[in-house]
């Protein structure tokens, strides 16, 4: 099953995405990279249906840049959430409705960092932290345990490490003022040594 | 249809909305072009099937619809046990890398073998194969469409559309039939870049990836942001499923030929072994599966183009395998007798 985490920190966002491109029964890659950057400080991670994902995350990273090109100037974090979400909303209620979870992250200037999670029934919420897939059962529930809101990033990387279940890797990136950076793709067996941050 | 006119047949056809006239077809904007270059469309609607007399430049593309309805559904039964099995490996020698593409060539339809000598490795162009796993017409349909549509951009552009464009452009046609019986699972292989002046930067870069699956997510990354030649597999599906890599199998019997690919592929394995281990993984399968069987076909994709290898027959390889456990067999048993019979010596 295909899993998304992110976890919003005082001036960052951090999300992870697994890296399985499965069919039925078979894993046809390893290393599938399921976040689309819409701009320089805006990623969209986004699971579900075969080709939906693809489909709808392309249309919307372009359309996107597209705003770029026309007007000079990026969208918000927040504008694209809405943009994303009026489409969902959009297809929902046509012939071919898209099957995708999404979760939108980026940083704003003004706003500071924001986490947005979307359904596939375009259900629009911002959080500090939200996941998607099977693995948000059980990772909520230790995000809304041992969450602050003033953490920094290295303890959320921590937590982090905690959450890898039954999937081989994970792609994690950290979005802050700076734009977007890759962090190391995390394999299962680096997090055995990590505990959970006391407290 | 052109066959029935020229033989001067005049029974109507068993199906007759299998053959629909042209300006009912889903691709409105290429009815000049597939009508032969007249501008027939409106006079045939009138026109009853099986009347004869059409010319036999005329071809009727079948509607997307209809094709549910038709009782030659080659080589599909339901659309969880797509009944082909092929596999590609992008094997990457450091000096000379280049993708092996193999299939078997059994067309089932509602459990019969249809045709035992199917071609499902489809050239595209001379540096374009593509192999074919699901509905056999589908799927041939979609090749020749994606051939005129790369042959369309090559003479616009000048230049040959990649391997990655390619599949995009598959995939995006496909996507307007999501939800429909249409099933096609292409794997497309082919080699982007003018000529073989450009391996050098790939050979440093493959030399430097070991065997492992973490850093080969890396090289492709490598591979993708350089945007340079080479070669590439990439897997689109009617679902919409587009993914690039270096080893697929495709089909009911894909499971089986994964369990042999993952054991022996290897970076940097030469011509000859990888041909071997495809051979093997398709015979394995086709041992195992019911809907994968009687010949192999093996295509070879490098910068100069595509090989074909002559087809084998695995009937053959079956027998030499029976031949090799019979001697196997004996073996063993022979060896039982001597060390019963050397027991026996020492007892008495």
């Amino acid at each position: 099953m295909e899993y998304l985490i992110g976890i919003q920190g005082p001036d960052f966002v951090l999300v992870a995405a697994d890296n399985v491109a499965a069919s039925s029964i078979i894993q046809m890659k390893h290393d599938y990279d399921k976040m689309f950057k819409l701009s320089e400080k805006i990623l969209l991670l986004c699971v579900g249906e075969a080709g939906d994902t693809v489909q709808f995350a392309e249309y919307i990273q372009k359309n996107v840049q597209l705003y770029k090109m026309r007007n000079g100037y990026e969208l918000s974090p927040a504008a694209a959430a809405n943009f994303t979400r009026k489409n969902l909303a959009d297809y929902l209620r046509s012939r071919t409705p898209y099957h995708v979870n999404l979760l939108l992250a980026g940083y704003d200037e003004a706003d500071g960092p924001g986490l947005y999670y979307m359904d596939y029934l375009s259900a629009l919420a911002k959080a500090p932290f939200a996941a998607h897939g099977y693995g948000a059962f059980l990772t909520l529930s230790i995000l809304d345990r041992y969450y602050r809101p003033g953490d920094s990033a290295l303890s959320l990387i921590r937590l982090n490490k905690r959450f890898i279940l039954n999937l081989p890797s994970f792609t994690v990136r950290l979005i802050d003022k700076d734009g977007i950076h890759d962090m190391e793709k995390l394999p299962v067996a680096d997090c055995s040594d990590c505990r959970a941050p006391g407290g | 249809m052109a066959l029935q006119d020229v033989c001067g047949l005049h029974n109507p056809p068993l199906f007759p909305q299998w053959s629909a006239p042209l300006s009912r077809s889903f691709m409105p904007e290429d009815s000049t072009h597939l009508s032969g270059g007249g501008i027939h469309g409106e006079a045939f609607s009138t026109r009853l099937p099986g009347r004869g007399g059409l010319s036999p430049l005329e071809f009727y593309m079948p509607i997307a619809e209809y094709l549910t309805e038709s009782p030659i559904n080659f080589g599909q039964t339901s659309l969880s046990s797509a009944p082909t099995k092929l596999l590609e490996i992008d094997h990457l020698h450091p000096s000379l890398p280049s993708i092996s593409a193999a299939a078997d060539t059994r067309s089932s339809c509602s459990g019969l073998v249809a045709c035992p000598a199917s071609p499902k490795v489809l050239p595209i162009h001379s540096h374009l194969v593509g192999t074919t796993s699901g509905t056999s017409a589908d799927c041939a349909l979609w090749k020749r469409i994606l051939a005129r549509e790369l042959r369309l951009y090559k003479l616009r552009h000048h230049r040959r559309l990649s391997t990655g464009g390619a599949a995009k452009l598959l995939s995006h046609m496909l996507h307007p039939f999501k939800g429909t019986e249409l099933c096609v699972a292409a794997t497309l292989c082919g080699w982007d870049g003018d000529d073989e002046k450009h391996e050098q930067p790939i050979t440093e870069k493959h030399a430097n990836t070991p065997t492992n699956q973490m850093t080969a997510s890396n090289s492709s990354v490598v591979r993708s942001r350089s945007r340079i030649c080479g070669p590439r597999v990439i897997y689109v599906c009617s679902d919409g499923l587009r993914l690039q890599g270096e080893l697929f199998s495709v089909g009911s019997g894909s499971p089986y030929a994964y369990s042999i690919l993952d054991s022996s592929v290897y970076w940097g394995m030469s011509v000859q072994e990888a041909t071997e281990v495809a051979r093997e993984a398709v015979y394995r399968a086709t041992y195992r599966d019911a809907y994968s069987g009687n010949n192999v076909d093996l295509y070879h994709v490098t910068a100069k183009g595509w090989r074909r290898r002559e087809r084998e027959n695995l009937k053959e390889e079956y027998y030499r395998e029976k031949e090799r456990e019979r001697a196997r067999v004996a073996e063993r048993n022979a060896e039982k007798k001597a060390i019963l019979k050397s027991d026996d010596g020492e007892i008495v």
